[in-house]
């Protein structure tokens, strides 16, 4: 089985977040880029064992600059077998779906996997639009995931409780919480990700829908108002007086 | 401006969700039609909550490939330039392939209205929000769940039957199993929810946030330790790498509030840390914080609530 795993790169949970240039754009400055977790944790361990008990291929891809290189080697010490990065700094889920779509069109993949959002923009929109490019299924916000003689068999959430679903291939599935355990790259797996393919590819073809016109940060916080631990009277008439949420 | 809102539905019903992009819509000024798809009682609730009319497929669909074909296909026969679905399960699924079909710029996950091109949404986990701005003449859009709340007081809607080309489906749901206990609201989209973490030593000593919760009509969570030790199910894991929530209130009893935590919880309207250390984070974060044993503040605190009027 084929598999292509998109992995985006994002900033480190414990980031300070601000803009630049009049806030359009994230202050990158001093920020540590992690691979997405969603796109880590799930989608792509899920994809190696899937590999591991099955044989084929996992290659991962990812729109962005030459600095998402170092969590692209980061997914090759994981396990996967090569890379491809597409050359264009990623702005839009549409413009993002629609180049890793151009480029999986050639690539006869049987899989494909992402994380159900980055944790950046938190869209959870290229996976869906994938798999519309793409003619594919889509399974969104899979927690399991087990591919049985060409059929995809997936539990995700529903209203109420949990669906176990099954879809034909080529699908689309956005990895959620429960998919597979976080994988910590050995020393040996580091050391062949230096010599793994990543390919870097010209930007093609790439269709565009939004934009973000400017960043804002929240206002801040106020104060954490105390109350003894022997009057839980007090804090629930706070909570249908003040807060009104009661 | 016209809107066609995806109305998902529970048992003739529509959803809470739902009701809330079509009431969204409303707000952004359009003249809502919504889309229902499967058994429906009467408007399903569409016209209280601002929808002057229903499209309804009686046909149940599963796929949402099929539902984003039966969304395109209304959306176009009705002329609108704004598509509004819930941003929960379905219309994550529903929302990204019809924007494709329709070739219109998307919006996820909204939490303000839509101003001329441009409308907002939360974004680094809360941390930050994003004016994005479409320049498509038809847009999508995803509302926040419980991020705008639910209109009442329109009419009847009228109920005109719809038969969109749908193809073949390509999944089909095999299998339900319901949440532990009732049907109670799914995280994302709970107006309450009470949550624990390592301090409460153990998965036996749940039954006090539960009855916590049950008292609140609350829903359950947990931090990710609680979950990744098998104390509780993965569903109910709240942070960074599990589920985010946006309740109007978040009870959380012994977590210490880890920035990963409150990554998936930072956008709940009130927030009430209760944690044996004072030092504890959560108390950065939260709006009311109580220092004390959740063994003992949590039963107080269920008697309190019972003894409201």
């Amino acid at each position: 089985m084929k598999i292509l795993v998109c992995i985006s790169k994002a900033p480190d949970t414990t980031s300070r977040i601000a803009f630049t240039e009049g806030d359009t754009q994230f202050d990158s400055n001093g920020v540590q880029f992690i691979v997405n977790p969603y796109d880590e944790w799930y989608a792509l361990v899920r994809a190696l064992e899937l590999k591991e008990a099955q044989g084929g291929s996992v290659t991962t891809i990812t729109v962005g600059e030459a600095d998402c290189d170092p969590v692209i080697r980061k997914s090759l010490a994981i396990g996967a077998d090569d890379a491809v990065r597409i050359d264009a700094n990623p702005t839009d889920a549409l413009q993002v779906a629609s180049l890793i779509a151009n480029h999986a069109s050639t690539g006869g993949y049987d899989l494909v996997l992402c994380g159900k959002e980055t944790i950046d923009h938190n869209g959870s929109v290229v996976g869906g639009m994938l798999a519309e490019l793409m003619n594919a299924s889509f399974v969104s916000l899979a927690t399991s995931l087990e591919v049985q003689a060409g059929v995809v068999k997936a539990t995700r959430e529903a209203a109420g409780g949990m669906e176990s679903v099954e879809a034909s291939l080529p699908a689309v599935v956005s990895a959620a919480k429960g998919m597979a355990e976080q994988r910590i790259p050995n020393m040996r797996g580091i050391m062949a990700a230096r010599s793994k393919p990543l390919n870097v590819v010209p930007a093609e073809g790439a269709l565009h829908g939004a934009a973000v016109a400017k960043f804002e940060l929240p206002p801040a916080k106020g104060d954490c108002k105390m109350i003894s631990a022997d009057q839980p009277e007090e804090l629930v008439r706070l909570l249908r007086e003040e807060a009104k949420v009661l | 401006m016209k809107c066609l809102a995806y109305l998902p539905t529970h048992n003739g019903q529509a959803t809470k969700a739902g009701l809330e992009a079509v009431s969204y819509a409303k707000k952004c000024g359009a003249d809502v039609v919504a889309l229902a798809i499967g058994p429906l009682n009467a408007d399903g609730g569409a016209g209280s909550a601002g929808a002057s009319k229903v499209l309804h497929v009686a046909q149940g669909l599963q796929d949402e490939a099929q539902i984003a074909r039966a969304v395109s296909e209304a959306a176009k026969a009705e002329g609108a330039t704004l598509v509004v679905a819930p941003h929960n399960h379905v219309g994550r699924a529903v929302a990204p392939r019809v924007a494709v079909r329709l070739d219109a710029g998307m919006v996820p996950g909204v939490t303000g209205v839509l101003e001329g091109n441009t409308v907002k949404r939360n974004v680094f986990s809360g941390k930050a929000m994003a004016h994005v701005s479409v320049d498509s003449e038809l847009k999508v859009i995803t509302t926040t769940p419980n991020a705008f709340g639910v209109e009442t007081g329109g009419g009847e809607a009228a109920v005109e039957s719809f038969s969109p080309e749908v193809g073949e489906a390509s999944l089909k749901v095999t299998g339900f199993k319901a949440s532990s206990g009732d049907g109670s609201v799914p995280l994302p989209e709970a107006v309450r929810v009470v949550s624990a973490g390592r301090g409460l030593k153990g998965p036996e000593h749940w039954s006090i946030v539960e009855e916590l919760a049950t008292t609140l009509e609350a829903t359950t969570a947990c931090s990710r330790p609680v979950s990744d030790m098998g104390w509780r199910p993965h569903h109910e894991h709240v942070g960074q790498t599990g589920i985010t929530i946006r309740p109007d209130l978040y009870i959380a009893a012994g977590i210490s509030g880890a920035i990963q935590h409150l990554a998936g919880v930072n956008q709940s309207k009130v927030i009430v840390a209760i944690n044996t250390d004072p030092e504890a984070p959560f108390f950065k974060a939260a709006d009311y914080g109580i220092v004390g044993d959740a063994f003992e503040v949590l039963p107080k605190l269920t008697e309190a609530i019972k003894n409201l009027d």
